[in-house]
């Protein structure tokens, strides 16, 4: 605690304060009665730019665009009852993604607590699965412990979700502030252990078919460049998860792009050669990891990541090394031996030529694939991109060049229609000086579509792609291919006018149905600032592939 | 298979768990959340404040079963489990209770 002169806040403006010593300059959220005492002490503030949502949701995912776009916690906040579950989803997809956020909520004052009053609603409850952790705050003094707490457990070790619900009557409380807490900051996490570190090392060394598979957890840490150096120093094919991608540039000779339901045939085909499976920061997830009594059946597994809890959840390691992945592969790089592997680097670089990912179209931009070529063809490794849920996503985690770390947001675990949208606004005005590009579909857009007037209001400079196919098209694809083609609930038989439904809401359009040269007019919207929505039609007859049926093995894919 | 057999089997099927916690009201709630959402049977419960009353110890007589260890680390990582230890089924916790549920 650092001295001070003596003031007598509020708990509205203590959190404030305390939000403001913490570096939050920016927060989305929607005011209701039960926030309102610090929605007023808020607009006292010099220094926090309130970004207004419109639907509790949308400001989750602002918050999530921030902290993934950045990495450090980001706020958002909502009103009891309605407010608060209407952020649900988005807390949960933070917690799924290792996403640090603090939620904030409003409740009624603790008098009223379990009288049913009006917006009551067990947020304490209700948040307690989908949270790292959640306080239901007792008084005014306690928000001086509670605010930077919340803070270091979004941050500590995996990083997740933190819900602080602060009942009306202790916001209004007015009590004597002498000293401020320190601010929250992630804590210092144990160093792992030596013997461990050489063990993972003789296994590589000794290994003949190695495969280094990366997932979320070498972002969060920022060990994209000691993966890569690792993968190069050691001739380690690369494979990624979805939360990865970006880790190493997918156009890097070592990797393999995706793995799982929706990887190439050669990535899943290496991996159901390999000797040895490096696990770093990744979760065995079954989109990644097909049937898991068929996942990589010949290798031994060395698993590397800082939730202890995930050694041994899904598939039993042989060496598991609890700790910071940076960490591990700091200690473990230097024992690790170089390596030129050629037998295990031709024979993968022979699947790679004789089953590489096909993108048929790439070449023409009025396709799925060509519109996602088209689009990076525009931009550097700068931009950002967001996406939503769906065939588009899946088709842009295939075909997008992606070649940095934080460059790529996308709904991972939980896999959030509605997500897209409101992340880009947040990455957005985060990083104000990239563009970032949202791929989105007719049905995810319309999931959190009433954001579009704060990315106007905003000015966010997000690019949304609208792939327009009528259909939800992995469902449509599911019922083709798993259910006699009994096409049910999937189809939209009635659609808006995407372009007039973004020009209402303030806009910039371009339908590149109607351009002549699609290229070029999608270069010019690119380059626009602000928000612009793209709309291009595709064909729904198109899908995802290849693909490993739900509860299927790795090496079983259809198609592609 | 006679009744005192019957018993044992029962008796290897089973753990105690011991949990040392902070005492506010929600802690609860979080460790048995976690034994819930994975329908997993939590078959006795003991919890009394130790101490001057900030920390709680609470007693958990759980089946054993394969999900046990991960279970364990799930409630590891509770901000509010200060320690969690693991006995056999033949902890006098609950033995001694016994009497009380005749």
């Amino acid at each position: 605690m650092e001295k001070q002169t003596t003031e007598t806040l509020t708990g509205a403006q203590i959190v404030v304060r305390l939000l403001e010593r913490q570096g939050v300059r920016t927060l989305s959220g929607i005011p209701g009665g039960a926030i309102l005492p610090i929605y007023d002490a808020m607009s006292q503030s010099t220094l926090i730019h309130h970004v207004l949502a419109r639907h509790e949701q949308g400001a989750g995912f602002i918050a999530q665009g921030m902290a993934r776009a950045t990495g450090i916690p980001a706020v958002c906040m909502a009103s009891s009852g309605p407010g608060a579950t209407n952020l649900l989803t988005a807390i949960a997809d933070a917690k799924l993604d290792s996403i640090p956020l603090v939620a904030i909520t409003g409740q009624v004052a603790r008098a009223m607590i379990g009288t049913d009053a009006f917006q009551e609603v067990d947020t304490y409850g209700l948040t307690i699965p989908i949270t790292k952790h959640n306080f239901l705050v007792n008084s005014a003094e306690e928000l001086l412990e509670v605010i930077p707490r919340a803070f270091r457990l979004a941050a500590s070790g995996r990083p997740g979700p933190v819900l602080v619900d602060i009942p009306k009557d202790v916001q209004n409380q007015a009590i004597e502030v002498a000293e401020w807490p320190a601010i929250g900051v992630a804590d210092p996490i144990p160093a792992p252990a030596p013997e461990l570190i050489a063990r993972a090392a003789a296994m590589i060394n000794e290994a003949e078919r190695p495969i280094l598979y990366l997932g979320g957890g070498v972002v969060h840490s920022g060990a994209s460049g000691l993966a890569v150096a690792l993968a190069e120093k050691a001739g380690l094919p690369t494979v990624m998860t979805l939360m990865a991608l970006g880790a190493m540039p997918v156009d890097h000779a070592l990797s393999l792009g995706m793995l799982g339901m929706h990887g190439a045939r050669c990535t899943n085909l290496a991996l159901d050669e390999c000797d040895l499976l490096i696990a770093v920061g990744a979760r065995f997830d079954d989109r990644a990891t097909g049937k898991v009594a068929a996942f990589c059946p010949q290798a031994k597994i060395i698993h590397i990541d800082i939730d202890p809890s995930e050694l041994d959840k899904i598939k039993a390691a042989h060496v598991g090394i609890a700790g910071d992945v940076a960490a591990v592969l700091k200690m473990l790089s230097p024992e690790v031996e170089s390596h030129l592997r050629k037998r295990w680097l031709t024979h993968v670089n022979g699947l790679k030529a004789a089953h590489p990912l096909r993108t048929p179209g790439i070449d023409d931009a009025r396709t799925h694939y060509g519109l996602i070529r088209a689009v990076a063809d525009c931009l550097d490794d700068e931009a950002a991109i967001a996406t939503d849920v769906g065939q588009h996503q899946m088709w842009v985690a295939q075909a997008y060049p992606l070649r940095r770390p934080r460059q790529w947001l996308t709904s991972g675990g939980l896999g959030t229609m509605g997500f897209g949208l409101p992340a880009a606004i947040g990455a957005a005005l985060a990083e104000p000086e990239r563009t970032v590009v949202c791929f989105t579909g007719d049905g995810s857009i319309l999931m959190n579509i009433q954001e579009f007037a704060t990315a106007a209001e905003e000015g966010a400079n997000v690019k949304i792609v609208l792939m327009n196919n009528a259909t939800l098209g992995l469902v449509y694809q599911q019922q083709t291919m798993f259910y006699g083609e009994r096409i049910y609930a999937s189809k939209f038989k009635g659609q808006p006018d995407f372009i007039k439904v973004a020009e209402g809401f303030g806009l910039a359009t371009v339908d590149l149905d109607k351009e002549s040269d699609p290229r070029a007019a999608l270069a010019e919207a690119l380059s626009m600032r602000g928000p612009v929505l793209i709309h291009a039609s595709i064909d729904r007859q198109q899908q995802v592939l290849p693909m490993v049926a739900p509860g299927a093995a790795n090496k079983d894919m259809i198609g592609g | 298979m006679n009744a005192t057999s019957q018993a044992e089997n029962q008796a290897l099927a089973r753990a105690v768990l011991e949990l040392d916690v902070n005492n506010h009201a929600g802690v609860m709630s979080h460790v048995v959340g976690l034994f819930s959402r994975r329908a997993y049977n939590v078959e006795g419960i003991l919890v009394m404040p130790v101490g001057d009353g900030t920390k709680s110890r609470i007693w958990l007589l759980v089946n054993e079963d394969a999900r046990l260890e991960q279970m364990v680390k799930q409630v590891e990582k509770l901000e509010d489990v200060l320690a969690v230890r693991r006995h056999g089924a033949d902890h006098r916790v609950f033995e001694r209770l016994e009497e009380f549920f005749r």
